[in-house]
């Protein structure tokens, strides 16, 4: 297999993630209104609560609504890559993932290419949501819609890997509900995606470390540094790091056995 | 190309699917795997896509094994699994599209086999429906087109008849038969409906993990002194009644 074969097979995969988001619409949509109710809805109650000081990457006082943007974007990116994830390895996708595996080429670039797939296809997602943001006045600066892609981009592989590789091991993990409770939540709630973390630090010593340890943490802030075109060096070198060894051990513990299995001994 | 299953032994846990199985699927021939149901056919399907690790014996195509070549062996395999893998939000082409990517075909490669397979199986004009609006039959054919894209030397069916009318059925049936001798294709061919079945086929059996007899269809009826193939699979299978 030549590099024209991993070419037209990594195209492949990309191109039927594109057509699978065109075709649903609805998905799309809903997607984009569980960030859209925290952004104008929770955040708009909650900023008469939460003063936000001058912190950096912000060179002026902001508004709630601004300091939350990018925590939000990574949500969308958390969600599709948990959901994409499990579906990958369960019931709804075994049909696919059986068509995926038939081919020649490497499970790891197979993965890996499905992965970028999933993550490419939330960017779109979130700059349709930065876009709807705008019109409300949430308006980060231009150039950083630009600096933000590859920390975006970045995020979105690093969440979807973390989304195989739990899916590969944790039993209980078979429904989107376990992972909302179990994961999604936790990680969202002990981020800098909602509060600074000083105000965590503020309210309690040990939040403020599982904060601090957090992955998601890094990618929020990764995400909020450039999109005010400033560069996180530390978020970055956590967050490469995290890619890094995620998806080795995702691909390393991906067995599509184990969920074809865990059907037969039920 | 002749696929050599050796000596394979599978478990879910502690249940114990497949035992010490051992046959040779004859080249360039549909090879029926006969069994009843939960006899371990569609474990062994499987195990010959790479779906399942194998944890004892081996499987060879040709020369290339499973165990030490897997890329190489399943370049030489087209597969069609009992449940639909089609995506059916997606056209035909979309479908076929998609297969020869993943097999590292360029659109410049893929464009023509797609059309000759969907020209094959009647389909072309239907090629820019979504899947969704095909009826079971019509879509079993898009699957084998789909199969066929990579050009594999042997092609494997699990159960490919279930849930098609007796027409479709009989008209897959031909169609397989007419690669076979056509292209050399060699064919597993699993069921559990013995009338699929033709005398001279190579027939394997396959009940409870074990192999219980392989043979041509006509020479297993004979040295079970039975009246009819169904006859045989019963008494072999100790069931009162054939499937």
């Amino acid at each position: 297999m030549n590099l024209h074969a991993y070419l037209a097979c990594l195209g492949g995969i990309l191109q039927r993630e594109w057509l699978r988001f065109i075709l649903q619409r609805s998905r799309f949509l809903s997607a984009l209104v569980r960030p859209l109710l925290w952004l104008l809805v929770f955040a708009a109650g909650f900023r008469a609560a939460l003063g936000v000081s001058i912190i950096a990457p912000y060179d002026t006082y902001i508004t709630y609504e601004t300091y939350i943007l990018p925590g939000l974007c990574c949500m969308i990116l958390l969600f599709n890559g948990m959901q994409g994830s499990l579906s990958m390895v369960y019931d709804r996708e075994m049909g696919s993932m059986r068509v995926l595996l038939m081919s020649p080429l490497p499970r790891p670039f197979l993965l890996v290419g499905k992965l970028l797939g999933t993550s490419l296809i939330s960017l779109i997602q979130v700059y349709a949501f930065i876009g709807i943001a705008w019109l409300f006045d949430i308006q980060p600066p231009l150039f950083g819609l630009l600096t933000a892609l590859p920390a975006l981009l970045l995020a979105a592989l690093l969440l979807s890997a973390l989304g195989l590789l739990l899916s590969n091991g944790i039993r209980q993990l078979e429904n989107f509900a376990g992972v909302m409770n179990f994961v999604i939540f936790p990680m969202f709630f002990l981020s800098s995606a909602l509060y600074p973390l000083w105000k965590m630090r503020e309210a309690s010593e040990w939040l403020y470390w599982l904060c601090s340890f957090n992955p998601f943490t890094h990618a929020v802030e990764l995400v909020r540094f450039a999109l005010y075109e400033r560069f996180n060096a530390m978020a970055l070198i956590i967050c490469l790091g995290l890619l890094l060894v995620v998806t080795s051990l995702a691909v390393l513990t991906f067995n599509p056995q184990h969920a074809a299995l865990r059907r037969k001994s039920e | 190309m002749q696929l050599d299953v050796r000596d394979v032994s599978f478990a879910y846990g502690q249940r114990l699917a497949l035992q010490g199985v051992s046959f040779t699927v004859q080249s360039g021939r549909l090879n029926a795997l006969l069994g009843p149901n939960g006899a371990g056919k569609s474990t062994l399907m499987a195990l010959f896509s790479r779906l399942y690790r194998l944890q004892q014996g081996d499987i060879l195509l040709g020369e290339l094994s499973i165990r030490r070549q897997p890329r190489q062996a399943l370049r030489q395999l087209g597969v069609v699994f009992q449940q639909s893998t089609l995506d059916l939000d997606l056209s035909v082409r979309q479908n076929l599209a998609y297969h020869a990517a993943l097999h590292g075909l360029s659109r410049r490669q893929a464009a023509p086999r797609i059309e000759s397979e969907l020209q094959r199986q009647g389909l072309l004009e239907r090629q820019h429906e979504q899947v969704r609006q095909l009826n079971g039959g019509h879509r079993r054919r898009v699957e084998i087109a789909r199969s066929l894209l990579h050009e594999p030397k042997i092609l494997l069916l699990d159960e490919p008849s279930v849930g098609l009318d007796q027409a479709s059925r009989l008209a897959l049936n031909q169609h397989i038969r007419l690669l076979c001798a056509e292209r050399g294709l060699t064919v597993v061919w699993t069921t559990h409906l013995l009338d699929e079945i033709q005398a001279e086929d190579p027939v394997v059996v396959l009940h409870q993990g074990r192999i219980l007899a392989e043979n041509s269809a006509a020479e297993l009826v004979h040295s079970s002194a039975a009246a009819s193939l169904a006859d045989a699979f019963a008494r072999l299978t100790g069931q009162t009644e054939a499937a």
